[in-house]
């Protein structure tokens, strides 16, 4: 399989202050890797310094191109979309308006009239409230359109960062099926980012996890959610 | 009777210049968060250069519509190379850049153009057929265009994917990023519009205060206090405002205190709104969880 994503000594500052100390990480094409660690290990960071909302430095390669020191937008045009952490909805616009905004920089006015169907058949509730202004959404369909938003872009890579927070379980599973269906089906790879070990270990083919910004230890899903200190950590039992 | 009519329409011909430029406010406030000082300087700026393409000859809607052009290209060029260094300076900064680009355009129109007062065309015939007791052929005609570049602004808006991403990156400066809007820019598309939109303005109240260096510096603050009034984040409110600003301000120029306290009922207007009703009739009042 080929690399789709190879980071290498990547280090992120807020400011003066270092968040990421010289991680390395691959994701290959086609897969779902996940990122565990707990809070403040710099998951989040790690998203943010892939779509270049931090100040980096090392070597983000994505297919062929670097994406170190490049505009979030252009990384975004590039085909990586995020779902950031607080889903970043636009919350005075519609359902369908944030829907659209979605798949802003795609010209293929046809294809986006038919991806649009495509996330309402996925999501019939945010169908329902299409013409509802987003921000009266509740927090699980919010997240749900925020997946939806970043798939519009139709990415190569998809950024996702914590989306079972602040959900009822019942919805968390929900939006784990239908995630493990999108790169099942439309082939999207993710790089996902939870606090949620067990259920982000079973939807995933790899993993990291990720110490006070560092990778404490990494590899196949399986292995990771063998192991004894991880089980003990953070998925307590 | 007659009279108190004649003055109420005056004053909706003139408020609906207030609402261009209240428009034009609320157009940066919106995407900026800050109120331009320069928009009224920007507008007379763009009135002499329709008065300067009129003396080369040009007929009044060419010049017209090139000089709309013109103030498009202006304003982006302002935001693109001079205000792009300041984005994430604090609002301060910003309001001095204003004064300054006031000051700028002041100077350089007197200094280009001289401070004699010139009298400016109007497009609209004093003998046409939509001419009534009430309305002149002017006034009728300034509303007239107010409204239709309020339509125009609406539909660009609320129907062009232009539109949709340029209120995605004012609403949400990061999430629109996160979408490949590219957010700098469409902050230049909005000082282009606002600076066509105060260009339009510039032209219709010229005929009416003539045109020098100064002319809009009364008129700025009327802007003011009609976006105030209308809710300084909402176009509507603005443009609504501007009608209610220009009305009472006629009214009270010719009953109550007199037309050399005119500009007070703007002041007056400013302090009220911002004592009473900050967030104006229509505007949204923001509460942020600290």
């Amino acid at each position: 399989m080929a690399k789709l994503l190879e980071v290498t000594g990547l280090n992120a500052f807020y400011g003066t202050t270092q968040a990421l100390f010289g991680i390395d990480f691959s994701l290959e094409e086609g897969s779902v890797t996940a990122i565990l660690g707990a809070n403040g290990a710099g998951k989040t960071t790690t998203l943010r310094a892939i779509c270049q909302t931090v100040r980096t430095s090392g070597s983000i390669r994505f297919g062929e191109a670097e994406l170190g020191g490049k505009a979030t937008e252009s990384v975004v045009r590039m085909g990586v979309a995020h779902v950031p952490d607080g889903r970043g909805t636009f919350t005075a616009l519609t359902t369908e308006e944030n829907l659209r905004l979605g798949a802003i920089t795609r010209r293929d006015k046809a294809e986006v009239a038919r991806d649009l169907e495509k996330m309402y058949a996925r999501f019939p509730r945010l169908k329902e409230r299409r013409h509802q202004q987003a921000g009266t959404l509740s927090g699980g369909e919010q997240q749900m359109l925020a997946i939806s938003r970043a798939l519009m872009l139709r990415p190569k890579l998809l950024l996702l960062d914590e989306p079972s927070f602040g959900l009822a379980p019942l919805i968390v599973v929900e939006i784990f099926r239908i995630m493990r269906q999108i790169n099942d089906e439309d082939k999207v790879s993710m790089l996902l980012v939870e606090q949620n070990a067990s259920i982000a270990l079973d939807l995933a083919h790899d993993a990291y996890l990720l110490e006070t910004g560092r990778v404490a230890m990494s590899g196949p899903s399986d292995v990771i959610k063998g192991d004894e200190t991880v089980r003990r950590a953070y998925l307590g039992y | 009777m007659e009279g108190f009519l004649h003055q109420v329409f005056a004053g909706l011909a003139t408020g609906g210049i207030y609402a261009s430029v209240a428009l034009a406010l609320v157009m940066i406030y919106h995407a900026t968060h800050h109120l331009n000082f320069a928009q009224g300087e920007l507008a007379m700026f763009s009135t002499f250069i329709a008065w300067a393409l009129m003396q080369a000859g040009w007929p009044y809607w060419a010049a017209f519509f090139a000089t709309v052009a013109a103030s498009f290209v202006l304003g982006l060029l302002i935001q693109r190379l001079l205000l792009r260094s300041f984005e994430d300076a604090p609002v301060l900064t910003n309001v001095i850049v204003f004064i300054g680009l006031l000051v700028i355009f002041n100077s350089v129109a007197g200094w280009i153009f001289d401070y004699t007062i010139k009298p400016f065309p109007s497009p609209f015939p004093k003998d046409a057929w939509y001419v009534t007791k009430y309305f002149s052929g002017h006034e009728i005609g300034s509303v007239g265009v107010t409204l239709c570049v309020l339509a125009l602004l609406y539909s660009f808006f609320r129907f062009t994917p232009m539109g949709l991403a340029m209120r995605g990156a004012a609403q949400n400066p990061d999430s629109a990023r996160l979408v490949g809007i590219r957010v700098s820019w469409m902050l230049g598309i909005g000082w282009g519009l606002a600076a066509a939109i105060g260009s339009v303005a510039g032209m219709m109240v010229a005929p009416v205060v003539f045109l020098d260096p100064n002319m809009m510096s009364g008129i700025l603050l009327y802007g003011f206090a009609s976006a105030l009034l209308g809710g300084i984040d909402n176009p509507w409110g603005a443009v609504i405002g501007g009608f209610i600003v220009g009305v009472l301000e006629n009214l009270m120029g010719a009953y109550v205190i007199g037309t050399e306290l005119k500009l007070a009922v703007a002041l007056l207007l400013i302090v009220g709104v911002l004592t009473i009703k900050p967030s104006g009739l229509f505007g949204r009042v923001v509460v942020t969880r600290v």
